[in-house]
């Protein structure tokens, strides 16, 4: 994460330059053509267009005040819309810098490899071989089929140690624009001309194809309702204002209110306070806002919908290792048979790991430092020492030196070992591994052959040690509604005592693909979303099942293809994480949305004793803001609706505050802060603008 | 105590009677209703009936033709009511009386087909008795049914998982008609000729009054119709004078019977709500919504006309002592204010066309306020059927807003409320304010329209936006006050009332369909709950807000203005 770091939504000067540099996108999105595909917004720049004609013919300053003020209303929502764009774009240029145009190197028979052609990277077709030597970038999408090779991904996961390419296996995937640093490998280009990872990416962050998602459309649909509606209200208000100007014929016209009905520029005004404004010039930067969070912790979702059905989730799949537990199993003890001192066995046990590579046995040496004291050595330390190294066959590595014979490895094979030398295993050998299997840990047993004399000296506690702070996440998410089933390979014992102390709520043991396939399944036909996180070629089957399939950068093409997100960090816990984001997405839209609401009262209590208490003197009690003149109180309302568009625009951008709980609990808080808050905080704003308008001529 | 003190506790305890009959009611015609809806034997009278018209009462219907089944039904009902009314002077029984003319029989066959029993004509000096009985009371029936249809209709959508249909209409009807609403009509017609109602079918009877006049009494069955026009929410009276004329409501203790006949049905159906959907509580949230908007209501009524003073309503009441300081103006003395408010108030939260008192007489609070009982929707709790299909629309709105605000996409009783199912609220939510809003809105900017104004002022607007509310949410109540016997009214409020009462019910069968084919999520803790006080305030909420601010200038140019500037 050296590039992409999590960024605020950009306070005070930072603000003020991302809104300066947005501000040409800003104008340029008043043409109507786009601007028809949000109506809310569509309906104030009518109204606006509308205002400048008739402020035009007969020019007033309220005239031309209301008319500048309804113009800024729309610039402000297209600026929240450029503000949003602008802070993905940054991001695709860097990205696009990436994607230079490469010259490919295409065998022309794959088979072989000195023979092949120039060409260049766009005209790869999928099939394609090609051939990338040390220093040379990766010229599109594929899997590596020959060789292995260190590779630079920087570009586009912002991390600079390189990793691993090689043929076969889960980690055969390679990105186009991406460099080998060291050694060759052949590459099976898998991507579509044009259609590669890197396009699709920038195409992502510019929110060049963003589509509406469900959510978005359906809300737009209850959006353009009360539209409408609102315009129905005040276009049939006019009959009615004609017809309570003329039975009462003595009121002198005023800015709002002559004998042919309410003005054009009050109506215009009315109805662009009326309408959600505020939610309609917010929306699509939420929704842009929103990928972009996921952008910054560099998950790539494949499409909008994806991000939205996170929110959604009641069933999260987990892969044990590497997501709930730390990736390999850790010494955790050391359990010395009666007559054998701990330290003997600990430093047996060290002894006997320190060429051992494997990361069980590299914690054997960690755990003996730090619970013992005792030093690690290099093997080159000490001289005479014969070092038996670990193989599938014997399953023991060991030392030999100074006349004695160490081994430490799996149970059967140690044993065996201490029997085929003379010795006899005692009964608490096996009461010690026992003890071990049956609390799902993994016992290792240390012997040795000392003076002719073999024995076991104790048993190592294997254990997977479950990350810190999952418990805690796990209890969120139950409190979110959400079930964790952790999926694992290892038997329903192992797995149990695993899923005992992260606290998931389930898990499947021994867990072939098709197992998981059914899991996801069987949880759909019960109506839940199920989310799970893959890198493998055999979780592409349920990848592609799941609603939301995270696949891990590192992980093979299929994964990446099947799954709708990738992270770009490959860490299976960020799907927590990006559950969260689903959920902050839809909390926004829909606390903006109820803020948009209830601030329509405020306005009410502005406008309409400012049009009617003319001709109904009474109708000024409703005046309850005391606002000094009709004039001002109609501008003080429009300005207002501008002002919190601006206001909002940190908020749609960040997102608001969430914290995982009950349904119950959320509802309450957002009820509370943007419910009542949108009713009372436009009292507050209106009354404080019209102290300042009211100094301006003509509103008194 | 002052007569406004005492009309008080008048009114608190009268109102405290009727919810408390209501309440005893909940459970057992709730029950009742859900036995008759989701029962699978068909009685034999019932058997005839789908003989008859050729129906298979055992095929389910999707919603498309349940939707046709209702329209060719309202369709066929209109016409005939039509040709009763052109018809009429050929009919026997029709007391003498000429053909309707085209536009009234066109408006008053609109109105009883819709449930909304407006009338722009005279009960005692139009209609005969065929018209009466075969027409108009079995319209007060069959539409109450239809509307019942509707809202089970919903609910089946609700309650059903990954079906395409909806249940069957005609099966709904007869049952709606024979089970539920024919026997609580008979038993209230008994009660309400003890209490001395008029049940005749003679010729005019006259005779001379003791000051040498002459009288006629015009006969009819009005205790009969008198049940099933408020039980089924219709209104439509035989009398002119409807539910304040003497033979059609004789006593306060009748009076009293018909609040609770108009309510019945209306406060029952959440149970059959819950019970359907497999929630009990899901029915208590929407019974409580209801119970809490109707009052709210009432006490602002009453408190508006028990505190008249200095207002035009109680300067006319004249000088008896007991009247002092209420709004005494267009209530019937046997009545007195309070239960004269209650009725009201009951009538309009009902959809219901009944008056036993002229509503234009009430202060402008008071009659603001039974504007906006309709306005409302008539969901507080509204006509037979159409007020729980209402307050589940209302409740669809409120799911998606607040859903949102949880962070799940927003569902209701499992169902997801996406695009289609938002779009089709919406439209419903649109519908019926449109309709008012444009019709007050045409009628205003109209000679003809202002032709029919009785007062001037913010008076005279408040009784074309009372019109126009009460068509379009097919409440059939008027403000009197308006001259509305005129082509102008007849054609308009009939196009109110027939858009009013069928566009809303085929969005909330589209609605339907759509609930119907999902599969329901299961509830978790991230769900947000609809079961709880919690969602019953919000729902409250959403309501007057929503209602609030769609017709706030209105309201404002009509009682509001003349409220305020006494």
């Amino acid at each position: 994460m050296s590039r992409r770091t999590v960024r605020g939504a950009g306070g005070g000067t930072a603000g003020l330059r991302q809104a300066a540099r947005a501000l040409p996108g800003a104008v340029r999105k008043l043409n109507p053509a786009v601007m028809w595909r949000n109506p809310v917004m569509f309906i104030v720049e009518i109204g606006a267009l509308f205002t400048t004609v008739l402020a035009a013919a007969t020019p007033s300053f309220f005239a031309w005040a209301i008319t500048g003020w309804l113009w800024l209303t729309v610039l402000f929502a297209n600026l929240a819309e450029a503000v949003a764009e602008g802070r993905g774009r940054a991001q695709a240029a860097a990205l696009r810098a990436a994607r230079r145009d490469t010259v490919a190197r295409r065998l022309v028979d794959p088979a072989v490899h000195a023979k092949w052609e120039e060409i260049g990277a766009p005209d790869l077709r999928q099939g394609d071989h090609v051939i990338v030597e040390a220093g040379e970038t990766i010229p599109g999408d594929g899997d590596v089929v020959e060789g292995i090779a260190s590779v630079d991904e920087s570009a586009i996961t912002g991390e600079s140690a390189p990793v691993i390419r090689e043929s076969g296996g889960d980690r055969s995937a390679v990105t186009g624009g991406t460099r080998v640093l060291s050694d060759r490998i052949v590459v099976r280009i898998t991507q579509r001309p044009g259609e590669s990872f890197l396009d699709r990416m920038i195409a992502l962050v510019e929110g060049a194809d963003r589509r509406k998602t469900p959510n978005e459309i359906a809300l737009n649909i209850l959006l353009a309702a009360l539209t409408i509606i609102f315009l129905v209200a005040t276009a049939t208000m006019q009959p009615l204002a004609v017809f309570s100007r003329s039975v009462n014929p003595g009121v002198a016209d005023s800015i709002a209110l002559t004998s042919d009905g309410v003005t054009g520029v009050v109506l215009a005004a009315l109805v662009v306070c009326l309408i959600p404004t505020t939610i309609g010039a917010l929306l699509s930067a939420i929704g842009i806002a929103g990928m972009d969070r996921l952008v910054q912790r560099n998950v790539l979702a494949m499409s909008g919908r994806a991000v939205e059905a996170a929110g959604d989730v009641s069933t999260l799949l987990l892969d044990k290792t590497g997501t709930i537990t730390l990736g390999n199993r850790q010494a955790a003890a050391f359990l010395p048979v009666p007559g054998v001192p701990v330290l003997e066995l600990a430093r047996a046990a060290q002894l006997s790991s320190l060429t051992d590579a494997t990361p069980e046995g590299r914690s054997i040496v960690v755990y003996a430092k730090n619970a013992y004291g005792l030093r690690e050595r290099e093997p080159g330390e000490l001289a005479h020492a014969g070092w038996v190294p670990f193989t599938a066959q014997t399953r023991m590595s060991g030392v030999d030196m100074d006349g004695r014979r160490i081994r430490k490895g799996a149970a059967t094979a140690v044993m065996k070992w201490v029997r085929d030398n003379g010795g006899h295993p005692t009964v608490d050998a096996g009461h010690l591994v026992d003890g071990i299997s049956a609390s799902g840990g993994t016992p290792l047993v240390v012997g040795e052959v000392s003076g002719g004399a073999a024995r076991v000296l104790g048993v190592i506690h294997l254990k997977d040690v479950v990350k810190e702070g999952m418990r805690e996440r796990f209890d969120a998410m139950r409190r979110m509604g959400i079930r964790t089933v952790m999926i694992t390979g290892d038997n329903a014992l192992t797995a149990r005592a695993i899923a005992e102390e992260a606290g998931v709520d389930d898990f499947l043991a021994e867990a072939t693909p098709e197992d998981k396939l059914a899991l996801i399944r069987r949880e759909q036909e019960g109506g839940r979303l199920v989310a799970m996180t893959g890198d493998g070629t055999n979780d592409a089957p349920a990848l592609a099942q799941s609603d939301v399939g995270v696949a891990m950068n590192t992980g093979t093409s299929a994964a990446k293809e099947a799954g709708n997100m990738v992270d770009l960090d490959s860490n299976p816990t960020k799907l927590i994480e990006i559950v969260e984001i689903g959920k902050q997405l839809l909390i926004t839209r829909g606390a903006l949305t109820t803020f948009s609401i209830a601030n329509d009262v405020a306005k009410y209590f502005a406008i309409i004793p400012a049009m009617f208490a003319a001709v109904y003197p009474g109708l000024d009690a409703l005046n309850v803001m005391r606002l000094a003149s009709p004039q001002s109180a109609i501008l003080s309302a429009v300005v207002f609706n501008a002002l919190v568009i601006v206001a909002l625009i940190p908020l749609a951008l960040k997102g608001v505050r969430y914290r995982p709980s009950s349904a119950s609990t959320l509802l309450r808080r957002n009820l509370c802060v943007y419910g009542l808050g949108g009713i009372v905080v436009p009292f507050a704003g209106i009354k404080l603008i019209d102290l300042v308008v009211r100094l301006l001529p003509g509103m008194s | 105590m002052t007569p406004s003190a005492n009309s008080a506790v008048g009114a608190v305890l009268v109102t405290g009677t009727v919810f408390l009959a209501l309440a005893l009611c909940y459970r057992p015609l709730g029950d009742h209703m859900f036995r008759v809806y989701t029962g699978a034997r068909h009685w034999r009278v019932e058997r005839v009936v789908y003989r008859l018209v050729g129906v298979d009462a055992d095929a389910e219907q999707r919603w498309p033709a349940y939707a046709r089944a209702l329209l060719a039904f309202s369709i066929v009902s209109v016409l005939a009511l039509y040709a009763l009314q052109r018809l009429q002077d050929h009919l026997f029984l029709s007391l003498g009386m000429p053909a309707v003319p085209p536009d009234l029989a066109w408006n008053t066959a609109v109105a009883f087909v819709t449930n909304t029993d407006w009338q722009a004509y005279s009960g005692e000096s139009a209609m005969g008795h065929v018209v009466q009985t075969a027409g108009l009371a079995v319209q007060n029936f069959v539409s109450a049914a239809a509307g019942l249809s509707v809202a089970v209709a919903l609910v089946r959508g609700f309650a059903r998982a990954r079906s395409d249909t909806l249940g069957n209409f005609w099966v709904d009807l007869v049952r709606g008609t024979i089970r539920i609403l024919l026997p609580i009509a008979f038993a209230a017609a008994i009660l309400l000729v003890a209490g001395g109602a008029l049940q005749s079918f003679g010729g005019h009877h006259g005779w001379t009054t003791l000051a040498g006049g002459g009288q006629t009494l015009t006969p009819a069955g009005a205790a009969s119709q008198e049940a099933i026009k408020d039980l089924g929410t219709n209104g439509g009276g035989v009398f002119n004078a409807n539910s304040a004329h003497p033979w059609e409501n004789p006593t306060a203790w009748t009076n009293l019977l018909q609040i609770f006949l108009l309510l019945v049905i209306a406060t029952s159906l959440p149970r059959t709500f819950g019970r359907m959907v497999g929630d009990n509580r899901q029915g208590y949230v929407i019974v409580s919504v209801m119970a809490f908007l109707a009052l709210i209501s009432i006490g602002v009524t009453q408190t508006a006309e028990l505190h008249a003073a200095g207002t035009v309503p109680q300067a006319t009441a004249g000088a008896a002592p007991q009247w002092s300081g209420l709004a005494a103006e267009g209530r019937e003395a046997r009545f007195g204010v309070p239960d004269s408010a209650l009725f009201a108030s009951a009538a309009t939260l009902t959809s219901t066309g009944s008056v036993d008192s002229a509503h234009d007489s009430y202060t402008a609070f008071g009659g603001g306020m039974l504007i906006f009982n309709m306005l409302l929707g008539e969901v507080a709790p509204g006509g037979a059927g159409s007020g729980l299909y209402g307050i589940l629309v209302l409740a669809v709105i409120t799911v998606f807003v607040a859903g949102l605000m949880v962070g799940r996409t927003p569902e209701y009783l499992g169902k997801k409320i996406g695009s289609r199912e938002i779009k089709l609220a919406s439209l419903y939510f649109l519908a019926t304010p449109a309709l008012v809003l444009l019709g007050t809105a045409v009628a205003m900017g109209t000679t003809a329209g202002r032709a029919g104004i009785g007062n001037g002022g913010a008076h005279g607007l408040s009784e074309v936006l009372y019109a126009f509310a009460s068509a379009g949410n097919n409440n059939g109540s008027a403000f009197s006050g308006l001259s509305a016997n005129t082509p102008f009214y007849n054609t308009a409020l009939g196009l109110c009332m027939l858009f009013g009462r069928f566009l809303p019910m085929v969005l909330v069968l589209a609605l339907a369909g759509s609930l119907a084919r999902q599969a329901p999520v299961p509830v978790s803790a991230g769900t947000l709950p609809t079961h709880r006080p919690q969602f019953a305030g919000l729902l409250a909420g959403v309501t007057i807000v929503l209602v609030a601010l769609t017709f706030l200038p209105a309201l404002a140019l009509g009682p509001l203005a003349e409220g305020l500037s006494r």
